[in-house]
């Protein structure tokens, strides 16, 4: 196990890069510390596999740093950075049996083939294919190799971090449960360092003590779930998390209020933080109460969803798309007013958060 | 849900069969007819059973052509299979290299047949011949219209220079179907640069060498026109191959019987030994059926 630490780094898959635009990965600077679990979450594309494979070997980062224990491992071979990592699609070796495809890691190393035999089958056990554990890889199903490979992962009791890319994509939803239950029980009995990149916010949210949000080729917010929440710094995070995600206005300041076409809506002192550039309020759907016209700012409901446990109210607020939950057994008046408590809204310069701290 | 039968089905399928029928059964048969008959001028036949079978399979004549043939094609695979496999390893998976190595491989396959021989048969030429002038300049001996071994190194090597691109392009379309994923995995995995041959390349490589393997057993035991140019069978009957003989007992003695009952039997070899490759090919490395309530 091993703090892994990000030194300003930078990565371009072209060879000359000139403007921002062209890394992939754009300055990350970040420490995963030692026995954590950390998710890596983002849409498709914004760099989260890129920084995994950094971490993990596969790629040389174009600029900065990278240090296991503060140790720079930056011109280490794969092989020499003793890591574990796990591929979004399953990859087994196809000739050899499920136990043989476990051992294959411990018995390239030298391991002791008592020791061999004891651990792979231990993670049989835990991966359930005690029962295929001399069938060839060949035959059996996504899950099954998927499994195969989580398992190549866990045999080495002495890596340095456990990198998951997207690894449950293939699996379906009952398993995936499972088995991510079966990884945090792991992650708290042996205390590895572990890295899942996933682009799914339930995943993320429910296997990490701490979520990397990544935007395009960026690090936006880190932080627990309950912060991501609350708290988005970046309107990215407010969008990409939650579900309907945050509302997003655009508003002007005026005094210590934001104006939302003709209504102010009052920010309990942040607004005095923003500055000349543009400005929008975020507003978590989860904390807009509908009230009947009068009071808060009106809004034009033009369709209601319910998903069971409650509502979701689809409304414009001044042309702009505006969510608000109502839970069961609420009313939603006729034409209703949104009001929202101060404490609730966060203000965005330029996409960022301002004032508050945390 | 029950099949539906509809025998007007079979019209659809009739100008095939028409087809089939005139360019292989019809010719097929007619060397049938003619390997169970004795055959003279205007159109003479008489019935003559097994006798050209029973004479074939006891002439030392073939048996020594089919000895040669099966030495010849167990010798072209055992250099061209492992050579191309190896060329097709070094060969680039990306950048410019990649147009250029498939253009270069791809080149000896585009020359016809006969060409080739007159090109290696001049090539070897110990007067005139760039290969042969050199050996012979440097002290060793090479004259393949005198010596067997010379022969036989000239036709195997030609043979090597010809189809091992072949092998080589269908073992790289193996490669590069080959996921990154898997290399990378490797590589977490500690494997080495055999095992990753061994475990990863080879199995995925599995179905293109079966291809290849069959494709150039049976070509090589067919050889005819490479051979038939440069040696034309010798010196003496030494590189006289199946097809060869074949040719000469029909076409060169007008011995239509035994030429008919020798095709059969050549027909028969080439298919069995295909088939045997295939199954063998095939279950090397595949699952076992698996045993119900495991």
């Amino acid at each position: 196990m091993a703090n892994i630490e990000l030194n300003h780094i930078r990565h371009a898959y072209m060879p000359n890069p000139q403007s921002k635009k062209d890394y992939a990965l754009k300055e990350v600077h970040h420490t995963f510390e030692d026995g954590g679990a950390y998710a890596l979450l983002g849409p498709s594309g914004c760099g989260k596999t890129t920084l995994l494979n950094i971490i993990s070997g596969l790629l040389r980062p174009s600029e900065g740093d990278l240090l296991f224990d503060g140790v720079s491992v930056r011109d280490l071979p794969t092989e020499a950075r003793n890591i574990a990592q796990v591929f979004q699609f399953p990859v087994v070796y196809d000739t050899m049996s499920v136990y043989d495809n476990l051992a294959f890691p411990l018995r390239n190393r030298g391991v002791e083939e008592r020791v061999v035999d004891e651990t792979v089958r231990h993670i049989l056990n835990i991966i359930d294919l005690e029962s295929k554990a001399h069938r060839k890889a060949q035959g059996l199903t996504a899950d099954e190799k998927q499994k195969i490979s989580l398992g190549r992962g866990l045999v080495r009791a002495d890596v340095n971090a456990i990198l998951f890319d997207e690894p449950l994509t293939v699996i379906d939803p009952h398993m995936k449960w499972v088995l991510r239950s079966q990884l945090k029980h792991l992650h708290k009995q042996f205390g590895y360092t572990m890295v899942y990149v996933t682009h799914d916010q339930t995943e993320a949210l429910t296997f990490a003590d701490k979520v990397v949000v990544m935007y395009e080729g960026e690090v936006v917010q880190i932080g627990t779930p309950n912060e991501l929440f609350q708290r988005p710094q970046h309107t990215f995070v407010g969008y990409f998390i939650g579900s309907p995600g945050m509302n997003v206005v655009p508003c002007t300041l005026e005094g210590d209020g934001a104006r939302i076409g003709e209504h102010v809506l009052p920010l309990n002192g942040i607004g005095r933080f923003g500055s000349g550039a543009s400005l929008e309020v975020g507003v978590r759907p989860e904390f807009v109460s509908l009230r009947p016209s009068g009071e808060g700012l009106p809004i034009q409901v033009q369709g209601v969803e319910d998903v069971g446990r409650y509502r979701i109210v689809r409304a414009k607020l001044d042309d702009h798309d505006f969510h608000a939950i109502v839970m069961e057994g609420e009313e939603i008046p006729e034409s209703p007013s949104a009001v929202i408590s101060a404490d609730n809204i966060n203000l965005y310069a330029d996409s960022w958060l301002v004032g508050r701290e945390g | 849900m029950e099949k539906t039968v509809n025998n007007k089905a079979w019209f659809m399928v009739l100008p095939v069969l028409v087809l089939v029928a005139f360019s292989a059964v019809i010719p097929l048969m007619t060397v049938v007819n003619y390997s169970v008959q004795d055959t003279f001028g205007n159109n003479q036949f008489f019935w003559a059973g097994t006798e050209w079978f029973v004479d074939l399979l006891a002439s030392e004549r073939f048996t020594d052509a089919l000895v040669r043939n099966l030495i010849f094609s167990f010798s072209i695979l055992a250099i061209q299979i492992p050579l191309g496999i190896f060329i097709a390893l070094c060969m680039p998976r990306k950048g410019w290299g990649v147009p250029v190595c498939l253009v270069l491989m791809a080149l000896p396959l585009l020359v016809p047949w006969n060409v080739v021989g007159t090109i290696w048969q001049v090539f070897g030429r110990a007067d005139i011949g760039l290969l042969g002038y050199v050996l012979n300049n440097i002290g060793i001996e090479y004259n393949y219209t005198q010596d067997p071994v010379a022969a036989w190194a000239t036709v195997i090597i030609m043979d090597v220079w010809h189809w091992t691109s072949l092998v080589v392009l269908l073992c790289y379309a193996g490669l590069v179907s080959i996921p990154e994923a898997y290399y990378q995995a490797a590589r977490i995995d500690g494997a080495s640069k055999w095992a990753i041959f061994r475990f990863i390349q080879l199995p995925k490589m599995h179905r293109v060498l079966l291809i290849a393997v069959l494709l150039r057993f049976m070509d090589s035991f067919m050889i005819y026109t490479e051979p038939f140019v440069v040696t034309g069978g010798g010196p003496g009957n030494s590189t006289t191959f199946l097809s060869i003989d074949l040719v000469k007992m029909a076409l060169g003695q007008f011995d239509l019987g035994p030429a008919a009952a020798m095709s059969l039997v050549y027909f028969l070899i080439i298919l069995v030994f295909s088939w045997v490759f295939y199954t063998v090919m095939t279950n090397v490395g595949a699952e076992k059926p698996e045993t119900k309530g495991e």
